[in-house]
This record gives C-alpha cells, structure tokens and sequence, in this order.
C-alpha cells in the first residue's frame, strides 16, 4: 500500500532473556490514516511488543533483528536516535491501558495535559492550556475547568481513561497506539471509550493501532485485523472478513471458545490440541523458509 | 429442573455496609451501603450467576452469602439454618460445606506452600482423624477431577500456569465435597482458549456433584454460558433476576438492556458504535 501512515515490514524482535525462538517473527502490518488495525491475540502473543517497537520503547532485553518501520515514509529504525524522539513524540501517541499508573498521582490534570505540547511544540502555557481545556471538551468531560484541577485519584476509572485520550489527542498525532485501552473498564464505560476513540480518530483521520485479546472489540471498531499467536501474524484481513470467515484454523477455533450470550449453543468449545499442534508446525515450517531466504541473502 | 422444596440458600433483605473509616481527629465516618435489601435463593446444584459492574456490590454478596461479611439486618439461612450474625465459632461447622473460589490464584495460593500442601491443609483442618493414605488417595482423585497431572503436587504456585493454577483452585474448592461454591471472577483472568475449558470443567463439576454455585462475574456471556438463572446487580439492588434465557432475550430492566447491548459480540455492527441506532441495531441481530 503506498497511502500507508505506518507500515512495519517483516520485524523481528528477540528477547536475550527469553530461550525458546523470538517474541516477534517477520510481522508485517500497515495502518492507513483514518484506520484502526487490531492486533488480537492471547497472552504472550507478542501483540504488545508490536506497539512498543513502533513507538521505539522496546525494554532493554529486547532487540529488532530485522525488519523496517516507517511512518509517513520516514524510517524510523535506522533514524538516529534524538530525531526519531522528536518525530515520536510529536506525531505517535499512546493510550495506555492502565489508567491510575499512566498518571502522574503528585500532578494536577492541567499539568499532565499540558506537558506534551509545552515540550514537542514549546507551545505557552496558557496556548497548552486552552488546548487542554479545549480537548476535554472533546472527549465529553464535563467541566473541563474543574477537571483541570483534580489530581487522578479524585476521577473515576473512566474519567482517568478520557484523560488519557484527551492527553494522547493533544497533539494532534498521526498515529495514535491504544494497548488494551478499555481492558480495566465495566462495558458500558468500555463502550463509551472505544466510541470516543473511534469518533475523534475518524474525525481528525488519525491512524491507529488496537492492541486488544478480545475478537468483540475488534469487531466493532477495528477495519483490519492481524491475528497474532508465538509472535507470528497467522492471519490478516479486513475484520468482517477474518470474523466472517476465518481462513486460518487457530482463528476458527478461537473464534469457537469465544462465549457468545446471543449463541449459547455455540462458543466455549476448547481450542483442539490438533489445532495447536498444527500452529506450532506450520510456524516451524516457516520459520525454516526465513532462516533459508536469509542464509541465502547473506551469503549471495 | 424442578424446584425442590427448600432452596440450599435463602436471603431475605440483606443490609451490608462498610464501617466508615476515621477521620483525621478520630470521629467516625458515616457508612457506606453497599448492599440495600437484597434477596435471593439458590437451589440444590444450581448454578446463579450474579452479574453487575464494579461498585454494584457482587462481591460484597458473595461474601455475605458465606457467612464472611456481618450484614447490619436481614436473614441469610443456609440448609434452613440461619447464618447472619453467627459467630465464627458457631458458622464453623458448616464452613465445610460452603467454599469460596477466588479471582486470582496467584494471590490466593501460598507462594511458599507446594501445590500437595496447600490441598492437604483443608483435609487436616476438618478431618484430621483421617489416615494419611486415605487424604492421598482423595488429593489424587481430586486432581483427576480437574485434569491436573499428579506431578503439580510437589509444584509451587509459580510454576503453574494460569489456568492450571484456577484448577488448583477448584480442586481446593471441591476437595471437602461442599454443597455450595462461590465463585468470584474465576475466569476473567484467563485467555478465551483457557477460559472455555475451566467452564466447562465447573459446569461438570457442578452436574456430576450436584453442588450450587454463585458464579460471580462482570461478563454476561460467561454467565450465559454455566449458569441456570442470572441475579443482575446495580449499586446494591437486584435490578432483576430469572431464567439465563428470559433475561438475556427480554430483558425487563432497561438497566439490564444497557448492559447487554454494551458487550461487543464477535460479528461487525455498525450501530453498537452509534449512541442512539445501537438498541434497535441489537434487537435486529437477535431476531
């Protein structure tokens, strides 16, 4: 695709703490403005490793082997150092899952808001705070002026998670990364968040990435879809598609152990042991492929 | 199912609320309610879901149906017997009976402890005449029950995985053959693959025991898909209870309506975004 924000190709990432093969292997996405692409998988998947190697925050155990990233057609991987900060922090944000240890408990809302646009773009601080005051308008906060105030202890959970929104919509970006955003929420908070995100992201025709375990969210808000299982892509499509009619048999099966309150009949089927057995030879089999394809590249 | 004569547990009017804390120069602060005049019933083997959102006070119930919260009023009869208010002492012989299955087995199982003694310790407490073979032989049978492999006796918590640490905590659950078992959020912790196979071992637990079950949680689709009958929790209230089926499909409560449609089901629907086409987008899909 070339209209694309963000596109990651055939990253690898290892981990020098971790034996057993890489945490991600030859992932390949692209996020188009104006887009949300889910990244699903369960838990050790490597779903929030893809994140946090676009936004260039990978732990210190972690490496990318190989592999490009590039937003807007800039790359990103082999940028130096501070100018890739600059381009990170002033056009990709992050919306956090955790809401109460994103935030700065000793700090009033104001300064939390307004410290990315004082810092990126040395706006003013009555500039940041008119953008701030402006912003929680947006995400729906009522009184925004006495938000401003508050410190995050004094706002309920999904108050806390609209900040976060409104902090990662501040400046603009590009592209916006959101980890679990709503894991920690009742549904019906979850569902006005995710309508926030969607609405200011269509609005303003920001990219995005979801990273989430859970195929319903996916569905409502995301417009592709990468399946992630051992840090491999095993499937991506466009989410009706994929849910629609899963190609891929873990996707199926994952798909089937699903509760489903309107199918009762349907879902909580175990995935079969058949099923991951065939994911750990097809990985193993591809696997093979990459390590050949580079043997052969850096001998040739 | 027919209803048998006297359910396994009764609640009528129950009235918990937290003792305010002190305030800085030692005065009291006023309580809190958290559970205002709720009652229920829950019959032999069956299994009730109790589904709200945080605050709605679900856990707070659970605890009090097992004699572990002193409610301010109301009546909470296990087996006939009246437990609300009952001292520690005299609720401990029926403690064997009712047993509590919690969120995280990471914080409810003794990191220092084998997974082989954190079992034991329930046999010696209530049967401690019982011969050494003979608690063996149960452990091993319990195991079994709950697809664990004998060798995870000599491990310690941390060894385990997720869901082989919530069937070590079912297996603890079960071991003394209770007649009721709440269970609090025991899933929403777990991945979907692992998640589906811990309820289908509960429901067959429950079938092949004919043990009654509070299964606590925040998901109606997991509720949905264990339990008999849904109690729905809003701040305290029973906003509305019956058949998993007739709530699900017709809800009575707008509350329980708005709950409903906020679970995203894995099928697109472009009104579950929408604020407004979102309830009759729903009632479309369902039909």
């Amino acid at each position: 695709m070339t209209d694309a924000l963000l596109a990651v190709r055939s990253l690898s990432v290892v981990s020098s703490r971790r034996e057993g093969g890489p945490i991600l292997r030859a992932v390949s996405l692209t996020v188009a403005p104006g887009e949300v692409h889910g990244v699903v998988g369960e838990s050790g998947a490597g779903k929030s490793t893809v994140g946090r190697a676009v936004l260039g925050m990978l732990p210190r155990t972690m490496q990318v082997t190989a592999g490009a990233i590039s937003l807007s057609g800039t790359e990103l991987l082999t940028l130096d150092a501070a100018r890739r900060r600059r381009l990170l922090g002033a056009h990709v944000a992050l919306i956090p899952q955790d809401p109460l240890s994103a935030l700065n408990p000793s700090r009033r809302i104001e300064a939390q808001l307004t410290d990315g646009m004082r810092m990126w773009q040395g706006a003013s601080a009555r500039e940041a705070r008119r953008r701030a005051l402006a912003m929680l308008e947006e995400v729906q906060m009522h009184d925004p002026e006495r938000v401003m105030r508050c410190y995050p202890h004094e706002l309920s959970g999904g108050m806390r998670q609209r900040v976060l929104i409104a902090a990662a919509f501040m400046l603009r970006p590009k592209l916006v990364i959101a980890d679990e955003p709503t894991t920690a929420l009742d549904v019906t908070v979850q569902r006005q968040v995710l309508r926030l995100i969607r609405d200011l992201q269509t609005r303003h025709r920001t990219g995005a990435i979801l990273i989430t375990h859970d195929l319903g969210v996916v569905a409502q808000i995301c417009d592709d879809v990468s399946l992630l299982y051992a840090g491999r892509v095993l499937e991506q499509r466009r989410t009706a598609e994929l849910l629609g009619e899963p190609q891929h048999p873990y996707a199926r099966a994952l798909l089937r152990a699903t509760p489903r309150y309107d199918r009762p009949d349907q879902g909580l089927q175990p995935i079969p042991d058949a099923v991951m057995a065939a994911c750990r030879s097809e990985i193993a089999h591809v696997d093979q492929q990459l390590d050949q394809q580079f043997d052969r590249a850096s001998h040739g | 199912m027919a209803e048998p004569a006297r359910p396994l547990l009764e609640v009528r009017d129950l009235v918990v609320g937290y003792r305010g804390g002190r305030t800085l120069f030692g005065g009291r602060r006023p309580a809190a309610p958290v559970l205002h005049g709720v009652s229920l019933s829950i019959g032999r083997g069956e299994m009730v879901g109790i589904v709200g959102e945080s605050g709605s006070g679900k856990t707070t119930l659970g605890r009090a149906l097992l004699g572990l919260v002193r409610p301010a009023s109301g009546s909470i009869r296990f087996d006939g017997a009246e437990i609300s208010g009952l001292a520690e002492a005299a609720i401990r012989p029926l403690r064997r009976r009712m047993q509590l299955i919690f969120q995280d087995p990471m914080s409810s199982l003794n990191p220092r402890r084998t997974i082989g003694r954190t079992l034991a310790a329930p046999l010696r407490l209530h049967e401690p005449q019982q011969a050494r073979a003979e608690a063996v032989r149960r452990i091993n049978a319990i195991l079994e029950r709950v697809d664990l492999p004998p060798a995870v006796l000599r491990r310690y918590p941390h060894e385990l995985s997720g869901g082989q640490r919530q069937r070590v905590g079912i297996a603890r659950a079960i071991l003394l053959r209770p007649d009721f078992v709440v269970a609090d959020e025991i899933v929403s912790g777990l991945d979907v693959s692992t998640q589906a196979q811990v309820l289908r071992l509960i429901g067959e637990i429950s079938r092949d025991m004919g043990l009654a079950m509070a299964f606590i949680s925040h998901d109606l689709s997991v509720i949905r898909a264990v339990c008999h009958r849904v109690i729905v929790l809003r701040r305290g209230e029973v906003v509305e209870q019956g058949a998993c089926e007739a709530v699900l499909v017709r809800p009575q409560a707008a509350y329980t309506r708005e709950l409903i449609d906020a679970i995203p089901l894995p099928v697109p629907d472009p009104h579950w975004l929408v604020p407004e086409a979102s309830a009759e987008g729903r009632a479309r899909r369902m039909a």
